[in-house]
């Protein structure tokens, strides 16, 4: 393995384009972001916060992040409770049926989501949910539960339910002793679904597109909205934001994943 | 148990099941039954034109990721430890950027002023700025740039599973490490290649962000075919039909390949 052959020189600049095709156009928006122009040079001709300024003085890109970070917020203190519980019985139950409900809860994830957009869009309209926040807020908390759900029971395979069995049988109910002994033997992994949530909650675009408006407009609709039109360099501030913080709730999820 | 599963089965039903279902019936009823919404997929041509372009589109985009995520994928289980996390740090770091944030880099990356025409230009290859994006070329780009994690990390989680030991036992027999490969892993590691590809098509299919922002309109996939009915002629009919024949799409894709690989293998990537 160790001899330089040219195929094998290669293969490694192949790889290397390759993974730098994946990273560069994540970590381009970063300079840009600090340019002093409107216009996107590349490199830019001077540095400025000018941007982040711009973003921060707006008063209707501070409002969009406020939705954000609500919606998000509230998606994973829903989606996480509701999450666990279904892991915990999709792994202990024996019931046939246990399968069939395990796929629907994977939903989220098979049907398009454009079709799920228009879809939820069709029934909020009926119901008066669109432009709200709770119609937001649960729209989310669906998207959000498959990443909980999938987190947990990965976590709860290699935990021992007989360790749960012996705190029962020394007197502890089910719910106590899922409390004191199975839960914090997983929660890595309820912390890792209740982060992806909460980046899928974030990063939320195409239903938000449909059923949010009027003051409940999360921060990826006015940036869609904005793209359309032109290129804005103050999304190029958003973005590096938004990317910033994706990276440090996946570090945190890695690293806590790791010493469990 | 099934009580502990039911609060969350609950939103799955309301906030999925009942829209696609409300979505489903739309499609045929108007006033009374009606398939009129689905004889003008067929007819009309730039329905049928729509999903003819999603579903090149979509096989491109496939055959794009698999080429640039199988070395990948290759390489991150044999390099050493150290080196495969770096490499698989690289994958799912743009894997949980906003796609959104990922088309918005392309389209300042590919556009007339961007820093791929005026590298290309301080180079001397092209003397005008070449039309990279607002058509199918930027649309793909992104595309394949989205779902490449998609494709490599279940090649990944196959190929890792492929005990080293059946390689030097083929190259203990005298086999060229060509020959071990096409022979031992490459087979082995198929089961990875269809999940990835079935993974990267079905979601290709369904694709709506990069089409709409780096398609400059002309890509008119399936995907925005759905949306333009809704906001634009609001036709919740047409934009129904148009729905239900791509998710049908989808399931038909799905079961075929779930016969082959089990579905939750090729869904845990997501």
């Amino acid at each position: 393995m160790k001899t330089l052959s040219l195929p094998r020189i290669a293969f490694v600049v192949f790889c290397a384009l390759v993974l730098l095709f994946l990273i560069l156009p994540v970590l381009i928006i970063v300079p840009m972001s600090f340019s002093s122009t409107r216009f996107l040079t590349f490199p830019p001709p001077a540095l400025s916060l000018r941007w982040y300024e711009e973003y921060i003085g707006n008063a209707a890109w501070m409002q969009a992040t406020r939705v954000t970070f609500a919606v998000a917020a509230l998606t994973v203190l829903i989606a996480t409770p509701l999450g666990v519980a279904a892991a915990y019985a999709i792994s202990n139950s024996k019931l046939r049926v246990m399968r069939i409900v395990h796929m629907m809860l994977m939903l989220p994830l098979v049907v398009p989501i454009i079709i799920t957009a228009v879809g939820i869009f069709f029934v909020y309209a009926k119901v008066g949910l669109v432009a709200t926040m709770s119609g937001l807020v649960l729209a989310n908390v669906m998207l959000g539960l498959p990443y909980v759900i999938t987190s947990v029971v990965a976590g709860l395979q290699s935990f021992d339910p007989a360790q749960e069995m012996v705190a029962r049988s020394l007197g502890m109910n089910r719910l106590r002793s899922f409390f004191a002994v199975t839960l914090p033997q997983i929660k890595a992994s309820v912390l890792t679904g209740a982060i992806f949530a909460f980046i899928s909650a974030m990063d939320e675009t195409v239903v938000g597109l449909f059923i949010s408006g009027g003051q409940y407009q999360p921060l990826t609709k006015r940036m869609f909205t904005a793209l359309r039109d032109e290129i804005d360099p103050t999304i190029a501030a958003i973005s590096t934001l938004m990317t910033a913080a994706s990276f440090l709730l996946v570090l945190i999820a890695s690293t806590r994943q790791k010493n469990s | 148990m099934l009580a502990l599963a039911s609060p969350a089965l609950l939103v799955i039903l309301l906030l999925i099941v009942l829209p696609v279902g409300w979505l489903a019936w739309q499609s045929v009823y108007h006033d009374g039954f009606t398939l009129e919404n689905y004889r003008r997929i067929f007819s009309e041509a730039i329905y049928w034109r729509s999903f003819a372009l999603t579903f090149q589109i979509s096989l491109l985009v496939t055959l794009l990721a698999l080429l640039l995520g199988y070395p990948i994928a290759y390489a991150a289980t044999a390099v050493p430890k150290g080196w495969s996390v770096v490499i698989l740090a690289l994958v799912i770091l743009p894997f949980w950027t906003s796609v959104l944030v990922r088309a918005y880099a392309w389209l300042a990356l590919l556009q007339r002023t961007g820093v791929v025409n005026q590298f290309l230009q301080y180079l001397g290859i092209i003397d005008e700025p070449l039309a990279l994006v607002h058509n199918t070329f930027g649309t793909v780009v992104a595309t394949v740039h989205i779902l490449l994690p998609f494709m490599v990390l279940p090649l990944y989680a196959t190929m890792q599973k492929i005990p080293h030991d059946l390689m030097q036992a083929g190259a203990s027999l005298g086999g060229s490490p060509s020959h071990t490969f096409w022979r031992i892993f490459l087979p082995l590691s198929l089961p990875g290649v269809l999940a990835g590809t079935t993974l990267v098509f079905v979601l290709c299919l369904g694709f709506y962000i990069t089409p709409e922002l780096l398609g400059g309109g002309r890509t008119l996939m399936v995907s925005m075919l759905v949306s333009r009915n809704v906001e634009l002629y609001d036709q919740w009919g047409a934009a129904s039909a148009v729905g239900v024949v791509l998710l049908v799409s989808v399931l038909v894709i799905f079961l075929i390949v779930g016969r082959f690989v089990p579905l939750d293998r090729i869904l845990g990537q997501k």
